[in-house]
């Protein structure tokens, strides 16, 4: 990295994405190699201090979990059909309270459905991984440079709350080679999980304010770890569902919402006396960008929130939005999965959608749904 | 040998009689026999009657999913990779049926752990359904005609998957020698507990006799094989380099004589260099001080039909990386033609550079032929169509594409000089 505008690098998202991970603090890769996440995986051989190859994505969750009992700060990468396998095992390394970021490449779906073809398709799913209402926090990187910052936040994010992060992508911000400025990259941080350093009696799931328990690896000869992803005490004892227990699970909400304003980034780039709000993220962010940009060329005065915390949703985006007579939300998939996470069913006065599939969104579609008279 | 404790003493969570007590007790006999310590050890328990002992035992206890105990401790034994560790797994014949995938794959790998496989040949805690172990003449509350199949052998299943101890024992009285030396076993260890569940199979098969039932299903009780080697190490890349290397650089020394973005799309066939001409052009492009993006898009299999690469350039960042209307199209193979056919009847102006074997698509934009696949051959007529769309439109001069060219290995099998007669 040089300063300087002339270091323009020839980079896709896969390698900002793996290299600020790795800076973050994780230290395992393991993965199930599947289109388009195939770069994280072949850059994750090169750059994690361990990388394994999994022979299917449930085994690839249940040694993550693995390592990450033992002390690791594990990562993998994968696409809707590994995922869909995941699933329960993300449910139970939320439960034992593990860090761990699973990078999600979004791909045209349902079912295999086109693997070379990006789409944004799975946010609701994520939006639904954990059964009974819980949140994994969930980020979208919308250019290059956020495949470098909100990486780093995603991994810190799992290592400060204790819990699986979902990182949301898609086939063209991880594939596409772009010219790049590196020259302003951020300094990243290194993070470390907190262990317990007291010299009474080690409580696996007890807490302090901050509603994240303290970590013990299994590593160490000084204090039992009882983890269990059923239902259980403070102390990782099953229980079916003493009040106590209720109130352990119920923190795993409690602690993702608590620490939201120390995780929630979004670029709002608004214009005074603009009546016309565009919401989107991840890929379609881009041509949303570049669609702003023209209208505002042409006199039109309209502005964007480019979302990058997806989940837990935040209640300042739908505040923002409620600002604006006409609010036009940006993604690729068939029906609005970000638009009716902000807004419900029931949808808002001025709420309209620019949706596509198999296809990258246009900048020009945009603007036309911007000018629309409604 | 220590009598240190490993169980609290406190009352088992089972039924009475039911074979997952002898289990536990024969654990901690074990382990003391080994000398261990409680925190030498960690317990990883699966989802089943058997799972919920978890509570009475001292050592680091977890507890995850039905089925997948063993993924979890392969796991974790690879991220401790601590000899001095003991990581045992206790599942049932129903953990073993839904989960068999990380037990073969765990012998295989040879993961440092031990599987202990409590096969009272059904589903306890679900209420007595058959598994894949329920051998033949088998009764249970959901199949009381008896099962018409054999159950698996798991041992001849670990034992052809590279195990390195496997044993079956009848899970009565003292086998705590058997455990231990499974527990003693570098690398992957199973044994293979036959048990009875009181409330279901003693139900369901009554008069029936353990030992008996074990023999006349086939089953084996000895040690399959013992000392085997084969140790999962996991694997430390010691000197990771950063993947931001300066060579990913591109130092301007041309300059670009465009006037507005321009976004170009190759069509051709997979093979024939469509994704390295479209990276050399935007290479170049960036060596004259120009923006780029490369965006590729293939079939799923990577060696047939079509190969497509989108390539904009600009003076200004580039946001938007789509180019559903191409300005410049260079469609060199059927294949490429096939593809490329839609984005050529959007063209309302530009130039298409097509071969002369296709036929000219229906189009707004101007078309050059030019035979690229006769002059330099299939493998590089894409490269062709790169450099000879560059010598015509001027977006920079040719020596950037040349200097990319000649830095690439590419160019000690193949001349520049064919590329550069237009
Ligand atoms: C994925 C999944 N499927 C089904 C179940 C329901 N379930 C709980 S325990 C169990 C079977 C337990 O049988 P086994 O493993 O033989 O143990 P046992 O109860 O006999 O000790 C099943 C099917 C589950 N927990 N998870
Ligand atoms: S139901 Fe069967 S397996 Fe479960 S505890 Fe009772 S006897 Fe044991």
């Amino acid at each position: 990295m040089h300063p300087g505008k002339t270091s323009l690098a020839f980079i896709d998202g896969s390698r900002l994405i793996t290299e600020s991970l790795v800076r973050a603090g994780a230290d395992t890769f393991i993965g199930y190699p599947i289109t388009p996440a195939n770069l994280l995986y072949l850059y994750a051989t090169k750059r994690y201090p361990t990388m394994l190859a999994a022979p299917d994505e449930i085994t690839t969750l249940q040694w993550m979990s693995g390592f990450a009992i033992a002390g690791h700060v594990p990562v993998t990468a994968t696409s809707f059909p590994g995922y869909a396998l995941m699933l329960e095992s993300i449910n139970m390394a939320a439960m034992f309270e593990l860090p761990m970021v699973i990078v999600l490449v979004q791909r045209l779906g349902p079912a295999t459905g086109t693997a070379t073809c990006g789409a944004q398709g799975d946010l609701s799913l994520v939006h639904g991984t954990l059964s009974g209402g819980y949140t994994l926090p969930t980020f979208s990187p919308s250019n290059l440079n956020d495949c470098w910052d909100i990486s780093a936040k995603a991994l810190h994010t799992a290592i400060r709350l204790r819990t699986p992060v979902v990182l949301l992508t898609s086939k063209e911000m991880v594939m596409t080679l772009q010219a790049f400025d590196w020259s302003h990259l951020a300094e990243i941080e290194t993070l470390k999980v907190k262990t317990f350093s007291g010299s009474d009696t080690y409580i696996p799931y007890k807490v302090d304010e901050s509603l994240v328990p303290d970590f013990m690896p299994v590593s160490q000869n000084n204090h039992a770890v009882r983890l269990t992803a059923s239902t259980h005490d403070t102390k990782g004892f099953l229980q079916n569902s003493t009040p106590e227990a209720i109130e352990n699970t119920k923190r795993l909400e409690a602690k993702v919402t608590k620490h939201l304003q120390e995780y929630l980034l979004f670029d709002l780039d608004e214009q005074a006396g603009a009546q016309h709000l565009v919401v989107s993220y991840g890929i379609s962010a881009q041509a949303s960008r570049e669609a702003v940009r023209q209208l505002r060329a042409r006199g039109e005065k309209v502005s964007l929130l480019v979302a990058k915390t997806l989940l837990p949703v935040s209640r300042d985006y739908v505040d923002i939005a409620n600002r604006y007579e006409r609010v036009v939300v940006v993604e690729e998939n068939l029906t609005g999965q970000l638009r009716q996470l902000l807004f419900g069913a029931a949808g808002r006065n001025g709420l309209s959608g620019v949706n596509a599939i198999a296809r990258m969104i246009s900048p020009s579609e945009i603007v036309d749904e911007v000018m629309r008279k409604f | 040998m220590n009598n240190v404790k490993f169980l609290t003493g406190g009352q088992l969570p089972f039924c009475k009689g039911c074979g997952h007590v002898a289990v536990a007790q024969n654990t901690e006999k074990a382990l003391q026999k080994l000398d261990f310590n409680p925190l030498d050890v960690v317990l990883v328990t699966d989802i089943g009657c058997h799972g919920i002992v978890d509570k009475n035992f001292l050592t680091h206890n977890v507890h995850g999913l039905h089925g997948r105990s063993s993924a979890l401790a392969a796991g974790i034994s690879a991220g401790l990779s601590n000899p001095n560790k003991k990581v045992i797994v206790f599942t049932g014949d129903g953990g073993a049926t839904i989960g068999m995938q990380h037990l073969v794959g765990g012998a295989h790998l040879g993961f440092d752990m031990t599987v202990v496989v409590h096969n009272n040949m059904l589903y306890g805690m679900t209420g007595g359904q058959p598994s894949e172990f329920t051998p033949c003449g088998f009764k249970t509350p959901t199949l009381p005609e008896g099962s018409t199949k054999s159950g698996y052998d798991i041992c001849e299943l670990m034992l052809a998957a590279g195990a390195a101890y496997v044993e079956r024992v009848v899970g009565i009285g003292d086998f705590s020698d058997s455990l231990a030396r499974a527990f003693s076993t570098k690398g992957f260890s199973l044994v293979e507990v036959m048990e009875i569940c009181t409330s279901y199979g003693v139900k369901s098969n009554p008069g029936m006799k353990l030992p008996k039932l074990v023999e006349e299903a086939g089953w084996k009780v000895k040690v399959f094989t013992e000392a085997k080697q084969r140790l999962f190490q996991t694997p430390q890349n010691s000197n990771p380099t950063s993947l931001l290397s300066e060579k990913l650089e591109v130092e301007p020394k041309y300059s670009g004589a465009i006037s507005k973005p321009v976004s170009i799309m190759l069509s051709g066939s997979a093979g024939e260099g469509v994704q390295l001409a479209a990276e050399f052009l935007a290479r170049a492009a960036m060596l004259s001080g120009l923006y780029a993006t490369k965006k590729g898009s293939y079939p799923v299999t990577v060696g047939v039909g079509y190969s497509a690469a989108e390539v904009i350039i600009s003076h200004e960042p580039i946001l938007y990386t789509g180019s559903p209307v191409p300005d410049i199209l260079a469609i060199t193979s059927a294949d490429g033609l096939g593809y490329a056919r839609t984005a050529a009847g959007r063209m309302k102006g530009g130039t298409i550079y097509i071969d002369q074997s296709l036929d000219i698509p229906q189009t707004g934009a101007e078309t050059v032929v030019i035979p690229f696949r006769e002059k330099v051959g299939a493998q590089n007529s894409s490269l062709y169509s790169v450099f000879y769309m560059v010598g015509s439109q001027h977006f920079f001069p040719m020596e950037a594409l040349r200097d990319i060219f000649m830095a690439n290995k590419i160019s000690q099998r193949v001349s520049v000089d064919i590329f550069m007669q237009l």
